[in-house]
């Protein structure tokens, strides 16, 4: 491996998207309305995020933000997230976090990659599948709004 | 075998290698040292020829897995400067030599009102086994605070010794910060009180010549592999007068002398702390480690450290955005630092990428990060085997991260 394909992989690492997101985060706030809400923490850093839902009386998610400190995968991560099951049921919200967190622990290049997943913004982290040390990153703020949504009262982690 | 440190990166052959297409610069000694070929292959010449179980045998196997467990445990008593072999207590680390002087030495004497102390720059291994111990007795701990460079104030923490400190628990060295904490000094503080000390030793051991006659402590704990020899190794080494009167830290087989439903006899030091089958590979190739860090002299890798941090601080200065976590007078040749505002975990990926390893996150010492307001630092940590090359690479890795981040 030269030092080009090295420099590649880490680009397909921290993709624009990731970097934007992760330098100017969408609904970065807390919800003091929020009906559903949830800590994620990991373990391996320490870093720690808090998760806001607003659920209305027909089971949907009218707004999502977050708050917290991580990393620029920790942190886009989680910024997509609020943008992606805004305005989903909490039914799809639930299916949604089976099916990203079902992709990005999956190997790259798996069986199922192509057919299922129909989430493309969040395709930008399909690089980090490459450092298992680091899915955890992507996977947190996932973990944090499956507890929301369970009224799951102990911190969410990755483990 | 080498006698050159120069030399000594060819005795070690997980630094022979690429990682992401370059060769690997290996800066996380202080999570775990890579072992020399001496180590692996006393380790494995003892599997393949020697392994039986020790002090029960009558056979030959037996007798040579003993003669050799055993005379590890003597170099291990020269290599530190302990007056008997008695007071060297094989265990798993130093987290479990910790525990076991908290519960076996601590426990039964601390009571309501009693103290712990400890400082701000303790390893959760050197926190967690007294807040258990506190828990369970009443006792309180308290702990001493450190600077902005990181150092322990000791005006503070000679305040805070009184009668009723029942241990002091300090690091030799830091592992966040790489901060040398003057002992001795320290110690004989404690004596004026009758305040016996624990060393933590894990990042002491490493990085220095360690007597612990000197140091003039009571007890001294630390790891194989921070030390170049096998994970799950460690030992507890104690006085002799304070050992003989603990009770029994776990219960089994080889700590004792006779059994039976009325009445059991505890083995005599140091078996009566090494219940169970010990592991005896893993020791012998700590012995192994000794010899190896002998042969080259530990006065010698001091001074090839210390050259080596004092050009690794330089360089890391130079590069804009460096901040540099732990600033001490005395430091062991670890360095805790920032790169802007670049998440230490971002930064150990990007260097992971270019052949870098270091250690990013907490390093289990939440409250240092705590106390300089952070939930983790990049930590680049030398050992005998690194050079000035590598220093260079991280600096260049540094730029790369920069880049991307910009």
């Amino acid at each position: 491996m030269n030092y080009t394909l090295a420099k590649d992989e880490l680009q397909d690492l921290y993709r624009e998207l990731i970097l934007d997101h992760a330098r100017t985060p969408r609904n970065f706030r807390r919800l003091a309305n929020a009906t559903h809400t949830a800590t994620g923490i990991n373990a391996l850093c320490g870093d720690k995020l808090h998760l806001y839902l607003v659920v209305d009386a027909n089971d949907r998610v009218v707004e999502t933000s977050f708050e917290g400190s991580g990393c620029a995968i920790s942190m886009a991560s989680a910024s997509l997230l609020t943008e992606t099951i805004s305005d989903m049921s909490v039914a799809d919200a639930n299916a949604c976090f089976e099916t990203v967190t079902r992709h990005l622990t999956r190997p790259p290049n798996g069986d199922g990659e192509a057919t299922e997943f129909t989430f493309e913004k969040l395709r930008a982290f399909d690089g980090v599948r490459k450092y298992p040390s680091r899915v955890k990153c992507a996977t947190l703020a996932w973990h944090a709004l499956h507890a929301a949504l369970n009224h799951s009262n102990s911190p969410a982690t990755t483990e | 075998m080498t006698q050159n440190i120069a030399d000594c990166r060819k005795d070690f052959p997980a630094l022979q290698q690429n990682i992401s297409g370059r060769s690997l610069v290996y800066l996380d000694t202080a999570a775990s040292a890579q072992q020399p070929a001496a180590v692996i292959d006393a380790v494995a010449q003892y599997q393949r020829e020697n392994h039986a179980n020790v002090h029960r045998g009558v056979h030959t196997l037996s007798h040579r897995a003993t003669e050799l467990y055993e005379g590890a445990r003597d170099k291990l008593r020269a290599f530190i400067n302990a007056s008997n072999r008695t007071e060297i207590i094989f265990t798993s680390g130093t987290t479990e030599a910790i525990n076991l002087v908290a519960q076996s030495y601590c426990r039964p004497i601390l009571g309501a009102g009693d103290q712990i102390l400890i400082t701000w720059l303790e390893h959760h291994s050197n926190i967690v086994p007294w807040q258990l111990v506190c828990e369970q007795t009443g006792a309180e701990l308290i702990v001493a605070p450190i600077n902005d460079d990181g150092e322990v104030g000791l005006d503070e923490l000679y305040a805070l010794m009184s009668d009723r400190v029942k241990m002091l628990a300090i690091g030799h060295v830091s592992n966040a910060l790489g901060t040398v904490n003057p002992v001795r000094r320290i110690v004989e503080r404690a004596r004026q009180h009758d305040i016996p000390v624990l060393v933590d030793g894990a990042q002491g051991m490493p990085h220095m010549a360690v007597d612990v006659q000197g140091l003039g402590c009571d007890f001294y704990a630390f790891s194989g592999h921070k030390m170049y020899g096998p994970t799950g190794t460690g030992v507890l080494w104690g006085r002799e007068a304070l050992l003989e009167d603990m009770p029994p830290y776990q219960g089994g087989g080889d700590m004792i002398l006779e059994v039976s439903f009325d009445n059991t006899v505890y083995n005599e030091l140091p078996y009566k702390f090494e219940a169970g089958t010990p592991n005896i590979a893993g020791v012998i190739g700590l012995g192994a480690a000794v010899d190896y860090l002998q042969s080259l002299g530990m006065e010698k890798i001091s001074a090839h450290e210390k050259h080596l941090h004092d050009y690794m601080v330089n360089k890391l200065e130079s590069v804009d955005g460096v901040r540099l976590i732990g600033t001490a007078d005395e430091k062991a040749s670890v360095q805790s630092f920032m790169l802007d505002d670049i998440h230490p975990h971002d930064l150990g990926t990007i260097l992971d990428n270019q052949g870098v390893a270091i250690r990013t996150g907490h390093h289990c010492a939440m409250p240092v990060m705590q106390r300089f307001g952070l939930t983790g630092t990049a930590r680049a940590s030398l050992g005998l085997y690194n050079n000035t090359d590598d220093i260079d690479c991280l600096v260049v890795a540094l730029e790369k991260a920069r880049e991307i981040f910009a």
